[in-house]
């Protein structure tokens, strides 16, 4: 069954040609990267001029857990469906360092962030035993038991009612305004991406890779393959993080949603729409679901998921490259 | 002692469930190496198909115990004729992912119609009282379920060991390329095995609409549960998840019989017993060690 050519990111067949982001490296021109970089930049900056700033918020956030599942999904080839746990854990622990501490919020979102990281280390170590659809179901347990935990555990979460007006605090601004939260909050998800982009290109990025295509031979050449993807799951679980903090920081309220396996579900959605296996595709499919949903609420829509269900389905029948992925492709055929 | 026994009998009751569910997961993996995510939404479609029948169609619980799991049967195939058969060559991810969209689907396609607040529904008249069962009453209608849920598992094991059809499918599931060498349509048994997994589904369904909440999301969170059960039994055994169906259900009976506080511990007791078991046999209690990776 020789499917590589199907196959971009998820358990690729061996000798797999990399995912088309990373192919661009050598065939893509780099004034063309340049200026994709340029343009991705002067949209993040005009972003909340054009959308309204809380849209553009969640947009911001949606993209950095979509580009944390991306890391597993696309360049380690392991499809957690349980990063709801660590976007919703860093949400609670975020606001509740921000109201108990006062902390500001950058401080409070990294708390968030690491409280992430501290949840992912028994869960990865458990869930990197197994591979491929096992994978899958075991941090889609692990997530439900934590959401099950939050769900009880009131004095600290306070259960259905949310965590309630967390504060928006950095040394004495104003950031009531959600315009200029957005600016404020975008450093955290700058850096949160550079973080990604960083590891994928380099050594490190290398050895996911090449445990994706092939781990048994990734193995034989000595790398530890269970030690490199817990240490994948952990970045991942830490930028997811800092998606779910900032979300409790823009949102002022967490509620037990953010743990709810349809979370975790969202983000694979995002990611396999705008494309499995590049680091563009995940930001801009959590733009394209995050404008899409706001849109159909606008309009007094509730099942929002018969629409994304449905664009799901036929994007995993029929577009399975992604929108991203799509473009990365036809470029370096034009290359 | 009395209470005892109680919790037990309950606690089968809800493993039959379980057992159900898995098992209709585990017949469905082994011959397409397809993890269903929409059972959970098609154990609710059950459900809601015996609520439909009985308040828009007039139909008995008797006849939805009838009707649903093959209609859902049906459906089933047309879906792995449309849909899965088209991502079968590929990574069984992406078949994950193909059920998972249908899940969103079908929860919201009901609620748009129904809403999200739960229907009743009444056990069927004769199936009301209460059974003696030496020293103790159970209710006739739970009796029911379990007994139907231990003759399914059992017909399904006899129908996959002691029949010529079941010999073709187990020889179908473990050397799927070795079978076809030998003349055997492999592909012929595809179609129906994933009718049949679905239709035990909408059986767990129907037999679970009397005596648990009727709505849109009932199979929500509990296929993940059946998930945690077939990973703890080893996927690709059958017997292993029914086996785990039963123990989990026994499990989380007893527990949650020794009080209030003890509530999320019953929760989430599965998932744990799922880590001890990745740590100890990562194939699961009954299953067979993957290729390593």
């Amino acid at each position: 069954m020789s499917t590589t050519i199907e196959t971009q990111g998820v358990r690729a067949e061996p000798g797999a040609a990399s995912e088309p982001g990373r192919a661009g490296g050598t065939i893509v021109p780099r004034w063309l990267r340049w200026t994709l970089a340029g343009a991705a930049v002067l949209v993040a900056l005009w972003l909340p001029n054009g959308l309204y700033p809380t849209v553009a918020v969640d947009i911001a956030c949606w993209a950095l857990f979509a580009v944390a599942v991306d890391l597993l999904l696309g360049y380690t080839g392991l499809m957690s469906f349980g990063h709801a746990a660590f976007w919703g854990t860093s949400a609670y622990a975020t606001g509740l360092a921000a109201i108990h501490w006062g902390l500001p919020f950058p401080a409070a979102v990294l708390v968030g962030a690491l409280a992430a990281v501290v949840l992912a280390v028994p869960v990865g170590y458990l869930a990197v035993k197994r591979v491929g659809i096992y994978f899958a179901m075991v941090t889609l347990a692990f997530a439900q038991m934590v959401y099950y935990i939050a769900n009880q555990w009131r004095s600290v979460t306070q259960g259905e009612n949310g965590l309630q007006r967390v504060p928006r605090e950095l040394f004495g601004l104003d950031l009531t305004d959600e315009y200029f939260f957005y600016y404020a909050a975008l450093p955290i998800v700058a850096g949160g991406l550079f973080l990604v982009w960083r590891a994928v290109h380099s050594p490190f990025g290398r050895v996911l890779v090449a445990i994706r295509d092939n781990p048994a031979r990734a193995r034989a050449l000595g790398y530890p393959v269970h030690r490199y993807k817990l240490a994948a799951f952990l970045l991942s679980a830490f930028t997811a993080g800092l998606g779910g903090g900032l979300f409790a920081i823009g949102h002022r309220f967490v509620s037990l949603d953010v743990l709810h396996w349809t979370t975790s579900g969202k983000a694979v959605i995002i990611v396999v729409l705008g494309g499995i296996g590049t680091l563009w595709g995940p930001v801009v499919g959590a733009a394209g679901v995050t404008r899409l949903e706001d849109w159909l609420s606008f309009a007094g829509f509730e099942q929002i998921g018969l629409v994304t269900g449905a664009i799901f389905v036929l994007a995993v029948l029929i577009f399975r490259r992604g929108v991203w992925g799509t473009v990365a492709h036809w470029l370096r055929r034009r290359g | 002692m009395v209470n005892f026994l109680q919790h037990t009998f309950n606690g089968l009751v809800g493993g039959a469930f379980l057992a159900l569910l898995a098992l209709g997961l585990a017949v469905i993996f082994g011959m397409l190496r397809v993890v269903n995510f929409a059972h959970g939404a098609i154990y609710m479609l059950g459900a809601f198909g015996a609520y439909v029948l009985l308040t828009e169609v007039g139909l008995s619980f008797w006849w939805a115990l009838l009707v649903m799991p093959l209609a859902l049967a049906l459906f089933g195939m047309a879906v792995e004729r449309l849909l899965v058969a088209r991502l079968a060559r590929l990574d069984p991810l992406y078949n994950f992912l193909l059920t998972f969209g249908l899940t969103l689907i079908l929860q919201d396609a009901v609620k748009s119609r129904y809403g999200v607040q739960s229907s009743p529904y009444d056990a069927p008249e004769i199936l009301s009282g209460s059974v003696d069962l030496g020293a103790f009453d159970f209710p006739a209608y739970r009796v029911f379920v379990l007994v139907i849920a231990v003759a399914v598992c059992v017909g399904v094991w006899w129908l996959l060991s002691r029949t010529r059809v079941g010999m073709v499918v187990r020889a179908a599931t473990e050397r799927p390329e070795l079978s076809t060498g030998l003349g055997i349509d492999v592909g012929r048994w595809v179609t129906p095995v994933f009718g049949f997994g679905i239709g035990l589904a909408g059986l767990a369904g129907v037999l679970a609409a009397p005596i648990r909440a009727v709505n849109p999301l009932m199979g929500a969170d509990l296929i993940i549960v059946v998930f945690a059960v077939v990973v703890i039994g080893g996927l690709g055994s059958i017997f292993g998840s029914v086996a785990a169906g039963f123990a989990i259900g026994l499990v989380q009976a007893w527990v949650q019989a020794l009080g209030e506080h003890w509530a999320l511990l019953s929760q989430v007791l599965v998932f744990l017993v799922m880590a001890g078991v990745l740590l100890w046999r990562p194939a699961g209690l009954f299953g067979r060690e993957e290729a390593p990776a």
